[in-house]
């Protein structure tokens, strides 16, 4: 908790960008109905626990990593945490810790080396990053100008203040991206659009994620699903996880960046634990799909809430039982 | 109000789905729903996007569940009525039709028939009902085109259309708010600034609003482009007058 804000002060360097190193927090929501893109993490719980175990509020805005990651010298003193996927982090050519808070001195060096699961890491600062807040969020949406991808030789502010190193979760609480994963949907509005066949397709076959996935959208190869008369619909809103299936019956899952609203058919929608998973899904990763139903999907957030607050207060509290155990006390499910 | 559905958006979302035709009627009904969201302030809703025949409510599950959600918002339809939405503008936008501005002016006006300048009489003279917003910041979806110059969209869409550009794309006619890539047939090209984020209101537009396109010169667009450079051009926007509120 930043009881004191500091001030506003420089914390990296940038030698290398990496591959896609963008500010992002929990998204601009409140101006979809103005078509704004939410944007945002694109794993929302790495990026909650990044911020909760420097102390950040879960919404502050982290570095969001892509894949090769970038090279960045340490300015001033900052507590940072990095959560999410495993992109070999180090500092000064040491293996960093992941999804637990680290001390970092001035002239450090933050490098990043092989990715060895999944695609996305955040990297949190105690304090926060500075970042214009546009429309009530710090997240980039480089098309629409809204901030921009963070390149070589820029200077990354902060507002670091002393957060506690050390605090950590617990080996069985860290997420394992895998390369195939059984993501869990509600079905979608437009079940009946679709022929029995292509729902069967959809349920029961094996889907590929093809080299077009991003930020916008995981493309995916699949046994055609099939509509019974064309995919247009009246334009609607689309959730993050719409599985929106266009006249040629390959499905694609929109993430963060996706358009506001859409005129193709959705299948499906991902609930909201399952978003990492996508999240962190590379190309060549395959997918099965398991209907749920809403009650359960909200269980499942329920409980997902429930362990990002025990994270937060524990953060907040006891200052003793910092060190490499983490939250033994904790009780996990 | 009767006759309206609902479906979950995963565990977050849910879409409140109107049986109804398309049509301006449906539409104020639809801004008489969201007046109403936004007015209740039902606590764990995050936002809302009306559509054409739907509206999209986004929420926390930790504070609404689905059933409960189903329960506020069918108590909220049964007060919707048509005559209860907000004033809305009708907005004058400048347009620069032909030449490099609208390069597929041509080809519009000869698969219809028309000569150029029938098709931006034809353009200009009438409005066009907003009925939603999305694709792009700011970026309108409007109703009204008539028949007589419906194109269809391109077969390859432009990688960059410019920001301000007019089109027809198939049965709609679009402006776009930013630079994006796109398939519709570009007939003219706005001066007036659609988004811009650093404003307090960053958006020209809502949903209820109309639409009229205004033909202009160059000289006019240099002169509107340098003056909304320099923060000086109001856009002109009028209350408009609604025909079906005898009922």
């Amino acid at each position: 908790m930043l009881e004191n804000k500091a001030e506003q002060q420089p914390l990296f360097k940038v030698i290398k960008p990496g591959l896609l190193t963008t500010i992002q927090d929990l998204g601009r929501t409140g101006f979809q109905k103005y078509g704004v893109v939410v944007s945002g993490a694109m794993d929302p719980f790495a990026l909650q626990t990044a911020n909760l175990l420097v102390g950040n509020r879960r919404d502050e805005a982290c570095l969001e990593i892509t894949m090769m990651g970038p090279e960045l010298v340490v300015l001033s003193e900052a507590t940072i945490a990095i959560c999410g996927a495993d992109l070999s982090p180090m500092i000064n050519g040491k293996a960093a810790p992941m999804w637990k808070s680290i001390q970092l001195k001035k002239d450090d060096y933050v490098t990043f080396g092989a990715p060895q699961s999944g695609v996305r890491t955040y990297l949190s600062v105690s304090g926060g990053f500075d970042s214009p807040v546009v429309m009530g969020s710090k997240s980039t949406y480089q098309k629409a100008g809204i901030g921009k991808h963070v390149e070589k030789k820029d200077t990354i502010f902060g507002y670091a203040v002393n957060g506690k190193a050390g605090v950590g979760l617990m080996h069985t609480e860290i997420p394992r991206y895998r390369k195939e994963v059984e993501l869990r949907v509600v079905k979608g509005p437009h079940m009946e659009r679709f022929t029995k066949e292509g729902i069967d397709n959809f349920f029961n076959n094996v889907h590929l994620v093809s080299p077009q996935a991003d930020r916008m959208g995981y493309r995916l190869k699949s046994k055609a699903i099939a509509h019974k008369n064309g995919a247009d619909i009246w334009s609607d809103a689309i959730p993050f996880g719409g599985v929106q299936v266009p006249v040629n019956g390959q499905p694609i899952i929109l993430m963060a960046d996706r358009q506001t609203t859409g005129g193709y058919t959705r299948i499906a929608t991902v609930i909201s634990v399952d978003l990492s998973k996508v999240a962190q899904l590379v190309p060549g990763g395959k997918i099965c799909f398991r209907e749920v139903d809403v009650e359960e999907a909200q269980k499942l957030y329920r409980e997902r809430e429930q362990f990002l607050l025990q994270i937060k207060y524990f953060c907040r509290g006891d200052s003793s039982v910092k060190g490499k155990n983490g939250y033994s006390k904790r009780r996990v499910d | 109000m009767q006759n309206i559905i609902f479906q979950p958006l995963g565990d977050t979302g849910i879409r409140v789905q109107f049986c109804e035709q398309v049509s301006s009627r449906l539409n104020k009904k639809i801004r008489s729903f969201c007046l109403l969201l936004k007015k209740e302030r039902i606590k764990g809703i995050v936002e809302w996007v009306p559509a054409y025949d739907s509206v999209s409510v986004y929420y926390l599950p930790d504070q609404l569940t689905y059933h409960a959600i189903c329960e506020e918002l069918s108590t909220l339809s049964s007060y919707a009525s048509r005559d209860k939405v907000e004033q809305r503008n009708r907005i004058f936008i400048p347009t620069l039709y032909g030449g490099e501005a609208g390069s597929d002016l041509d080809h519009v006006a000869v698969s219809n028939q028309l000569t150029k300048e029938e098709v931006i009489e034809n353009h200009s003279g009438t409005d066009y009902l907003i009925y939603m917003m999305g694709f792009l910041p700011g970026f309108p979806y409007m109703g009204g085109l008539s028949k007589s110059i419906c194109t269809p969209r391109l077969e390859s869409p432009r990688l960059h259309v410019p920001a301000g550009s007019v089109g027809i794309a198939g049965e709609q006619t679009v402006i776009y708010s930013l630079q994006s890539p796109g398939g519709a047939n570009i007939i003219g090209r706005t001066p007036v600034t659609l988004f811009d984020s650093s404003q307090e209101n960053p958006f020209l537009f809502q949903a209820g609003d109309k639409i009229r396109f205004v033909s202009i010169t160059e000289e006019e667009y240099e002169a509107i482009e340098q003056a909304v450079k320099n923060g000086s051009y109001k856009v002109r926007k009028e209350v408009f007058h609604d025909e079906t509120k005898k009922h």
